[in-house]
């Protein structure tokens, strides 16, 4: 620690960080534009000005900038000091000479980084009359608005989209004061993290274009900290509500995991919430005459009592995408053995193979921003940009570890962004990728493998050997000696090596070998530490789902086919879109009676005996666990419209119907998050994961709303001149209301994220420990899973015998694989067109050529599908979309391809 | 006694002085412009919605009465979706029309609004949106403003360059 001075008062500061985030970090407030805490200084915008002296006699000083002067001991400095001062405010002033009159029809205003500086600076009016320069701004796709007016230039944008994001359609362009930030020409940005723009740029010329046409002010917005629902990662997300549907979700800072961004899926794929596919009231689909008729609550739980009171067997289909919560209500009243899982056989055996992987050997799952510190990295099989993209932002940061720790040790401080990049230059890695198909991670790679998933597990399975001559050897690497050695060799010499894998491939093999493959480097390493093991699973619950155990969709297609089943109770999920319309519809024929939970119709639900309104995760509480193993809370932002309720909520009132006495039990989300956790050990922790409803600062509750939330004596007189009382959450210490305790709670359960002075995202550092660590009073979640470390024996990878078919790949696609963030119509818009990809080789061998129809057929479901030539693309792989234009899930992962006849 | 006197003989002079009290409702009284009464939502020079819907007013409310949506047309320009006020609670404190950036909503000379039911006190847009533009005659918020929004080319607004051309290279 170093003492440093500050207009007088010693302080101590880290000497390894800048003065400006010491001096943010002391509470202070100093105007600043270009430095972000994750993209670091480059003095750019000359806003940060400070007065340095060299001794206690300097009272005259100079002006340096805080975001590039080191926290060096003895260093004496003032904010306040009048040269500096009047540099800031006549910078601000220069910046603005240009800047329309558009703070009322501006997105950003009232949360706007440079309307809090300007007032910062000191300024309350534009003196300057010049006639202003203006831009033409650009169209950028469906979800991003650009108005370039409002520029003030100070990079951030291209920072992060393109060194920090690898993106490469947005840029700086033009000269002197006409630099241009934008695309070549119109047309959606390509990155997957584009939406992060928003939060990024200091000013209004990225804003959020979905919002735009319900738009609201973050001061209207009720929030209420959540967890993203679109892939297994888990990023925490601050979805904002008004007139109860959502406006927006923004990124939630988490200090271990998602940190600052978020990607587009889980940004822009909130609109699902409001979609006319929403069922709002329970219904019997197939009442009088086959015409869908409503059902009043009691009629509902009614119906639902009788069937299971005179079913002899009932099972229940929990699923990935539902809480914790929801599906162990359902596992109660099913019974452990007629739980099965809304996933077809081989996603369901990699989500339990990965848990399985994770809690028996020695490797460490590492959270998010624990991957960003790896040094060597290994992906097997999986596209993570498109099937876990935050994952793929991460690894983007460790794939600079090593090029960033040489750049240090040549004296550079870490925060120096344009000195490291200086040294830096285009060096990356290691990063090894092997993968059926070229993939956006590509770029970055030491060196790429394509190879099928059976191959991959091989040579998974191969380098492990090389590391540690006990690993069982295998029959069918195909992958060259110097090849193998390269990668062993790195993940032995490394700080810090991971090993990532994923459902993606459709291949349990990839995930076991993946797991022998970390645990291994333990043999050749020196510390006898094993590589970090990281899985990318497809849905927020998938970890969860499979902590609590059952078995994969298929059985209780069998189950049903053999005339075991009397009553199916289907929790928030589409038959249809895994199994395929056929084998749905054969199911739903085959068991007498059918109940579905869900918030969104679809054709299973469609042929239901009751469909019953789950709430979304804005709606309601729950438990979600991510690929990591951290269980994370997600707390209802509003509280949704009768007789919308948590699908165990529905379960709990039909079970007590029926005589389940133990539903009784469960009055609240705690008692039922509780009793999972005395059920399950594996999530005994599942309480710890936020503060509990009795959580009080002093004596108060903590509000949702923003204390200046508007509009309330007006808001729902339309409907009724009295004002309505709020709704009351007894399930969590926050309150519908703009009404709680004045006293600032801790981070965890902070809904506004406002300080004095500080309106927009950048008011985060008032709410971090220290800047870029965890929320004041620490990070929500609590990590389940921890590896067993020694002994442990490898696992068997088992290779599937070698066929002359084409091995079916799945190919994920961010926008439009998820099925609820296809529902939002700017993810809609982008989502690509379903092709059959195959190698060009393969398909002359098959007779085939681009846009050839193609029949693909598996287990009952089948689906028409034009080829695509793809000449990255492993020989004897078949890419087939995932979740694409209603093609069953079950078809990526085992379709075969019907050519000839 | 003197006193009595007195304070009789100021009320005897009042009686053939000017009365201060109107005979309402028969007579009205004359009310400065800036009177704040009855809320209305002015339109521009050009006959467009003055409303850029953002929020100002509503937040500025201390009594929050006013609540609104926003939304846009096809050219991006931003106007109410709807728009509610309710007077039983208004305290005409002009608060809101202190804050409205475009001069949009505007407290005008009006106090008949009395009503037998409550409910009849909650306005909508409908009731609040008149056709002129009110105490302002001359402003067009979207014409100083730096978005076009279909109301004009970039670089067309008040005091605004045309739109530079970022390809140019001189100096
Ligand atoms: S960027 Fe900020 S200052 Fe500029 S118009 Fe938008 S809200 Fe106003
Ligand atoms: S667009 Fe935004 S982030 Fe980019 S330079 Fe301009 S103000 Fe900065
Ligand atoms: S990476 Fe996954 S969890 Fe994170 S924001 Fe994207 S979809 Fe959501
Ligand atoms: S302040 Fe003016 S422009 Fe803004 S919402 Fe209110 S009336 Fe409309
Ligand atoms: S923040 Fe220091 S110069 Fe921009």
């Amino acid at each position: 620690m170093a003492t440093i001075w500050i207009d007088g008062v010693s302080y101590e500061a880290d000497p390894s960080r800048n003065l400006l985030a010491v001096i943010l970090e002391l509470g202070f407030d100093l105007p600043y534009f270009c430095w972000h805490p994750a993209l670091g200084s480059i003095g750019a915008c000359r806003q940060c000005a400070i007065t340095q002296f060299r001794g206690e006699d300097d009272h005259q000083g100079q002006v340096v900038m805080a975001c590039m002067t080191p926290a060096a001991e003895g260093a004496r400095v003032s904010i306040d000091h009048a040269s500096a001062a009047t540099l800031r405010k006549s910078v601000i002033e220069w910046l603005m000479v240009s800047h329309p009159h558009d703070c009322p029809v501006c997105d950003e205003g009232g949360e706007c980084h440079l309307q809090d500086m300007t007032v910062m600076a000191g300024h309350t009016y534009r003196r300057s009359r010049l006639p202003k320069r203006t831009y033409i701004s650009q169209d950028l796709g469906p979800l991003i608005g650009h108005e370039m007016n409002r520029c003030i230039q100070c990079y951030r944008c291209v920072r992060f989209y393109r060194e920090y994001a690898g993106g490469h359609d947005l840029q700086a362009m033009g000269t002197r004061d006409r630099i241009y930030f934008g695309r070549y020409q119109d047309g959606p940005l390509e990155s997957e993290f584009a939406g992060n723009l928003v939060e990024i740029c200091p000013t209004g010329v990225f804003t959020d274009k979905t919002q735009a046409r319900h738009y609201t002010r973050k001061w209207d917005l009720q929030t209420a900290p959540s967890i993203c629902t679109h892939c297994g990662v888990g990023c925490n997300i601050n979805p904002g509500e008004r007139y109860g549907a959502l406006r927006r979700v923004r990124a939630r800072y988490h200090g271990a995991v998602n940190g600052y961004f978020l990607c587009d899926r889980g940004r822009y794929g909130y609109e699902f919430e409001s979609s006319d596919r929403r069922i709002r009231v329970p219904l019997a689909p197939r009442g009088e005459q086959n015409q869908a008729e409503e059902l009043s609550v009691q009629a509902a739980v009614t119906r639902v009592a009788k069937i299971l009171t005179s079913s002899r067997r009932v099972i229940g289909v929990g699923s990935p995408r539902a809480t914790i919560e929801s599906n162990y209500a359902l596992q109660r009243l099913v019974g452990a053995d007629g739980f099965f899982h809304a996933a077809c056989a081989e996603e369901h055996r990699s989500s339990l193979a990965a848990l399985d992987a994770l809690r028996e050997g020695p490797s460490r799952s590492p959270a998010l921003r624990e991957i960003e510190r790896c040094d060597a990295v290994v992906v097997l099989g999986e596209d993570l940009t498109q099937s876990a993209p935050m994952m793929a932002l991460a690894i983007r940061q460790a794939a600079l570890a090593i090029p960033r720790s040489v750049a240090e040790r040549q004296g550079i401080p870490p925060w120096h962004d344009a000195a490291i990049r200086e040294s830096v230059q285009s060096a990356r890695g290691p990063v090894f990728l092997l993968s059926p198909a070229p993939t956006k991670l590509d770029d970055l790679a030491t060196r790429v493998y394509r190879k099928t998933p059976r191959a991959i597990a091989a040579a998974g399975q191969a380098i492990a050997r090389a590391l540690d001559p006990q690993v069982p050897a295998l029959a069918g690497d195909e992958m060259d000696r110097a090849g193998i050695e390269e990668i062993a060799r790195a993940l032995t010499v490394a700080e810090r090596p991971l090993v990532v894998a994923g459902s993606g491939t459709a291949s349990e093999a990839v995930i076991n070998a993946a797991a022998n493959l970390a645990w291994a480097t333990s043999a050749a390493r020196e510390d006898d530490r094993a590589a970090e093991l990281a899985y990318a699973l497809p849905w927020a619950n998938s970890a969860g789902l499979s902590l609590l155990g059952g078995a994969p969709l298929d059985e209780a297609l069998a189950a049903a086919e053999r005339g075991e089943v009397d009553a199916a109770i289907i929790l928030e999920s589409d038959l249809d879109r895994i199994a395929g319309p056929g084998p749905a519809e054969r199911f739903l024929g085959q068991v007498r009676h059918a109940v579905v939970l869900d918030h969104i119709a679809h054709p299973t639900a469609a042929r239901a005996d009751v469909v019953l309104p789950a709430a979304t995760f804005a709606e309601g509480h729950g438990h979600l666990v991510n690929s990591e193993g951290r269980a994370q809370r997600q707390m209802a932002v509003f509280s949704p419209d009768e007789p919308i309720r948590e699908s165990w909520r529905w379960l709990r009132e039909a079970m007590m119907l029926a005589g389940y006495d133990e539903a009784d039990s469960w009055t609240g989300a705690e008692a039922i998050a509780e009793a999972a956790a005395r059920d399950h050990p594996a999530l005994a922790r599942l309480p710890d994961a936020q503060l509990s409803a009795d959580f009080r600062l002093g004596g108060a509750k903590v509000a949702r709303a923003p204390h200046r939330y508007s509009g309330r004596a007006a808001a729902k007189l339309h409907l009724n001149v009295l004002e309505p009382t709020p709704p009351r959450d007894n399930d969590s210490p926050l309150e519908f209301s703009m009404e709680g305790s004045p006293v600032l709670p801790p981070g965890k359960i902070e809904t506004t994220f406002w300080a004095p002075g500080w309106s927009s995202p950048q008011a985060l550092t008032r709410f971090q420990e220290e800047i870029d660590g965890p929320l004041r009073g620490g990070d929500p979640g609590v990590r389940l899973i921890e590896p067993a470390g020694e002994p442990f024996a490898y696992r068997d990878v088992a290779l599937s015998a070698p066929s002359p078919e084409l091995a079916p790949t799945p190919v994920v696609a961010a926008f439009g694989s998820e099925e609820l963030s296809a529902l939002a119509p700017g993810i809609a818009a982008l989502a690509p067109r379903a092709f059959l990809e195959l190698n060009p080789r393969d398909a002359a061998s098959l007779g085939l050529a681009d846009d050839d129809v193609v029949s693909v057929r598996a287990r009952g479901a089948s689906a028409r599908l034009s080829v695509r030539l793809e000449p990255g693309r492993a020989q004897g792989t078949a890419g087939i979309p995932l979740g694409l234009e209603d093609i069953p899930v079950a078809l990526s992962f085992a379709g075969e391809l019907i050519t000839g006849s | 006694m003197v006193f009595v006197l007195r304070s009789l003989w100021v009320v005897l002079q009042h009686m053939f002085r000017k009365r201060e009290t109107y005979r309402y409702p028969e007579e009205k009284a004359p009310l400065p412009p800036r009177w704040r009464g009855r809320i209305v939502l002015a339109r521009d020079p050009d006959g467009g919605e003055r409303c850029v819907a953002c929020y100002l007013c509503a937040v500025s409310c201390p009594v929050d009465c006013i609540a609104l949506q926003a939304t846009e047309d096809d050219q991006g320009r931003r106007y109410p979706d709807w728009f509610r006020i309710n007077f039983s609670r208004c305290i005409y404190c002009g608060l809101c029309e202190e804050a409205c950036p475009t001069y949009a909503i505007q407290l005008i000379p009006d106090y008949e609004m009395s009503e037998y039911r409550r409910d009849k006190l909650v306005y909508e847009k409908e009731h609040l949106l008149i056709e002129g533009p009110g105490k302002y005659p001359h402003y067009n918020f979207y014409r100083e403003a730096g978005v076009s929004v279909g109301v004009k080319d970039p670089g067309e607004s008040r005091e605004e360059e045309p739109p530079v051309d970022i390809r140019s290279l001189l100096p």
